[in-house]
C-alpha cells in the first residue's frame, strides 16, 4: 500500500504561550485508497490537525513536527509552494457548504477555478471537464450555471466534493462534511465519497464526531482527546475492542438504534485522576 | 391521518393544525411561493410520557413546536391544553397557561441573554409570573440549579462562562423553575458532543420521573428518539406520515419514508 502522507510528532501551540499545546505529539500515516477517521469531541484538536496538514493554521498558532506528503516536507514549504499543492494534490471539504461557496459566482465557475489555476484548462475543455465532474457527483445536467443559493444543502455539498476532486488529488481531507446535512442526504454523500475514494485511489482523512459515520466509512480510526491521540488502529479493533479508557467511555455515550444500551456519561474527574496514559 | 385520538390522559393536543408561509423565491426574491409548513397536523401528548417529533430540515417540526406554544399564529386548527382550547385566550390568560408549558431551545449559545447573570435568567420566569416572595424565588432558583447539576456560585456568573452542556442545563433550569407540566424540547441535544448529549438525555429522563413531566421532543436524530421517547410521529413536508409507539415503528416501519429514514442512520453496515 503506497504511503501518501506521514505526520510525525506534530505539535500545535499558542504563539503567545508555547507551553500550552492544543495538539501534542500526533503521529499517523495515510495510504492510498484508505479512509482514516479522526474522532473526538469539540476541542480535541482534530480540526487543528487537519488545518496544520493543509498549512491553513491561524497566525496566532505555531506548529512543529513533520508533515511529509508525497516525499515532500510540507512544513518547510512557503505559502506559494503550498498553494500549488492545496486544491490540486490535496483536496479539501469543509462542514458548511454554504459558507465555503461564493454566493455571487455560479457553481460551474467555482468548480472550474482549481482546474484553470492548477491545470491551465480553458474554454471548451474546461466546460466539458466541469460537466463531467458534476455528473460524477450526481448533480443533474445544466446546473453549472446555478448559483449556490439555488441548490439544496446536499447539492451544495456535492458541488464542494466536485471542487475538491477536480484535480484528482492524492489526498482528500474532509472536515465534518456531513454534519450539517439531514441523515438521508448524509448517507448519499458518504456513499459518494466512498465510491470516489475507491475509484481514484485517494487517501481520505475524514474528521467527524459521529461514531455511526466512522463505522460506515472508516478503514482506520484515530481517537483524539485533549490534543493527543489516545488510541489508533483498524476500525474493527477500535470500535469493538477499545483498549483506552477514554475510547471505552466515549463509546458508552453513543445512543444505539436498538435502544438497548444504557447511556453512560463520561466521568471526566476519573479520567483526570487516572492521568491519561498515551 | 385521521384526527381521532384517544382522550384518556392526554395533556396537550393539536387538532388539524394548518400553517402556511409565503416565501420569496427566484433571483432577488421577486417571486413568491407558498409553503405548507403544517398540513392538517394532529398530535396528542399523554401525561408523563415523551412524544418525539421526527423529520428532516423543512419538514415542519419546529413550526409545530412553536404553534403548540402559541408562539406562532397558525391559519386553522386548535391546540388544547388539558382539554381547554388555547386559541381563544387573551394575552393574560395565555401567559398564565404558559407557566405550565415551557420550552428548551436548540442553541444554548443563542437562547440565553449574554448580559444577564444565570441567577437572573432562571429567576425571570418567577418574576414574570409573580410566583412567591423574593426569598422563596431565590430559594427556588438555587434548588433548581442544584438539581440540574450547577452550584449556587454559578448563579452569579454570565452565560459565556459556561460550556455548551452547562448552558443547556441552565436552559433546562429556566424551564423547570416554574414547575411546568409540559416541556417542549426543540433539538435540545443536537448542538452538543455525544458525551454531553448522554448527560443531558439522562438528566431529562430523571427529571421526567421526579416531576411527572411530559415532553414533546423535536429531533432529527433517530438514535436519540429510541432512547428518550415513548411515542413518535414522523413528519415529511408538513404532514405526519407515520405515528405510533417508538418500538413498533423501529421494528416495522410502515411507510417508505420512515423506512428510508431508519435505513439512513449511520453505523448499521
Amino acid at each position: 500500500m503506497a504511503e501518501i502522507l506521514s505526520v510525525g510528532h506534530l505539535n500545535v501551540s499558542l504563539k503567545k504561550d508555547t507551553s500550552r499545546f492544543l495538539v501534542r505529539d500526533v503521529s499517523f500515516k495515510l495510504s492510498a485508497g484508505k479512509t482514516t477517521c479522526i474522532v473526538g469531541e469539540s476541542g480535541s484538536g482534530k480540526s487543528l490537525t487537519a488545518l496544520t496538514i493543509m498549512g491553513l493554521l491561524s497566525n496566532q498558532l505555531i506548529a512543529s513536527g513533520d508533515v511529509v506528503f508525497d516525499g515532500r516536507d510540507l512544513m518547510a514549504l512557503d505559502d506559494k509552494a503550498m498553494q500549488q499543492i492545496r486544491g490540486s494534490k490535496i483536496g479539501m471539504i469543509f462542514q458548511e457548504p454554504m459558507t465555503s461557496l461564493n454566493p455571487v459566482l455560479t457553481v460551474g465557475f467555482q468548480i472550474g477555478e482549481p482546474l484553470t489555476a492548477h491545470l491551465g484548462l480553458k474554454g471548451l475543455a474546461l466546460k466539458l471537464r466541469v460537466e463531467s465532474l458534476l455528473a460524477q457527483v450526481g448533480i443533474p445536467e445544466g446546473r453549472a450555471n446555478s448559483y449556490p443559493d439555488e441548490l439544496s444543502g446536499g447539492q451544495r455539498q456535492r458541488v464542494m466534493v466536485a471542487m475538491s476532486i477536480a484535480c484528482e488529488p492524492a489526498l482528500l481531507i474532509a472536515d465534518e462534511p456531513t454534519t450539517a446535512l439531514d441523515v438521508t442526504v448524509q448517507a448519499q454523500i458518504l456513499t459518494l465519497l466512498d465510491a470516489l475514494k475507491s475509484r481514484m485511489q485517494m487517501a481520505m482523512l475524514f474528521i467527524t464526531h459521529d461514531f455511526g459515520v466512522v463505522s460506515d466509512i472508516a478503514d482506520d480510526v484515530i481517537v483524539m482527546f485533549r490534543g493527543e491521540i489516545v488510541e489508533a488502529g483498524p476500525k474493527k479493533q477500535v470500535l469493538e475492542k477499545p483498549t483506552h479508557p477514554y475510547t471505552k467511555a466515549l463509546l458508552a455515550c453513543v445512543p444505539d438504534i436498538q435502544g438497548k444500551k444504557t447511556l453512560k456519561p463520561i466521568d471526566y474527574a476519573w479520567l483526570d485522576d487516572d492521568e491519561v496514559p498515551v | 391521518m385521521s384526527a381521532k385520538i384517544n382522550q384518556g390522559n392526554v395533556i396537550l393536543e393539536a387538532r388539524d393544525l394548518v400553517k402556511q408561509y409565503t416565501q420569496r423565491s427566484g433571483r432577488f426574491g421577486l417571486g413568491h411561493v407558498k409553503i405548507k409548513a403544517l398540513d392538517h397536523v394532529s398530535v396528542a401528548l399523554k401525561k408523563g410520557s415523551t412524544l418525539a417529533v421526527v423529520g428532516e430540515s423543512g419538514s415542519g417540526k419546529s413550526t409545530l413546536a412553536r404553534c403548540l406554544l402559541q408562539l406562532h399564529p397558525f391559519d386553522s386548527g386548535e391546540v388544547l391544553f388539558k382539554g381547554k382550547s388555547l386559541s381563544n385566550l387573551d394575552g393574560k390568560e395565555l401567559r398564565k397557561i404558559r407557566k405550565d408549558l415551557q420550552m428548551v431551545f436548540q442553541d444554548p449559545f443563542a437562547s440565553l441573554n449574554p448580559r444577564m447573570r444565570v441567577g437572573e435568567i432562571v429567576r425571570e420566569g418567577l418574576l414574570v409570573h409573580g410566583v412567591g416572595s423574593q426569598e422563596t424565588q431565590l430559594q427556588a432558583v438555587h434548588e433548581i440549579l442544584a438539581r440540574v447539576g450547577l452550584s449556587a456560585d454559578d448563579a452569579k456568573k454570565y452565560p459565556h462562562q459556561f460550556s455548551g452542556g452547562q448552558r443547556q442545563r441552565i436552559g433546562i433550569a429556566r424551564a423547570l423553575v416554574l414547575k411546568p407540566e409540559v416541556i417542549i424540547c426543540d433539538e435540545p441535544v443536537s448542538a452538543l458532543d455525544v458525551s454531553v448529549q448522554a448527560q443531558i438525555l439522562l438528566l431529562l429522563k430523571e427529571l421526567q420521573k421526579e416531576m411527572q413531566l411530559s415532553y414533546v421532543f423535536i429531533t432529527h436524530d433517530l438514535r436519540v428518539v429510541r432512547h428518550i421517547a415513548d411515542e413518535m410521529v414522523v413528519m415529511y413536508k408538513g404532514k405526519i406520515v407515520e405515528r405510533g409507539a417508538v418500538d413498533a415503528i423501529y421494528q416495522s416501519p410502515q411507510q417508505v419514508y420512515t423506512q428510508d429514514l431508519l435505513k439512513a442512520i449511520p453505523g448499521q453496515k
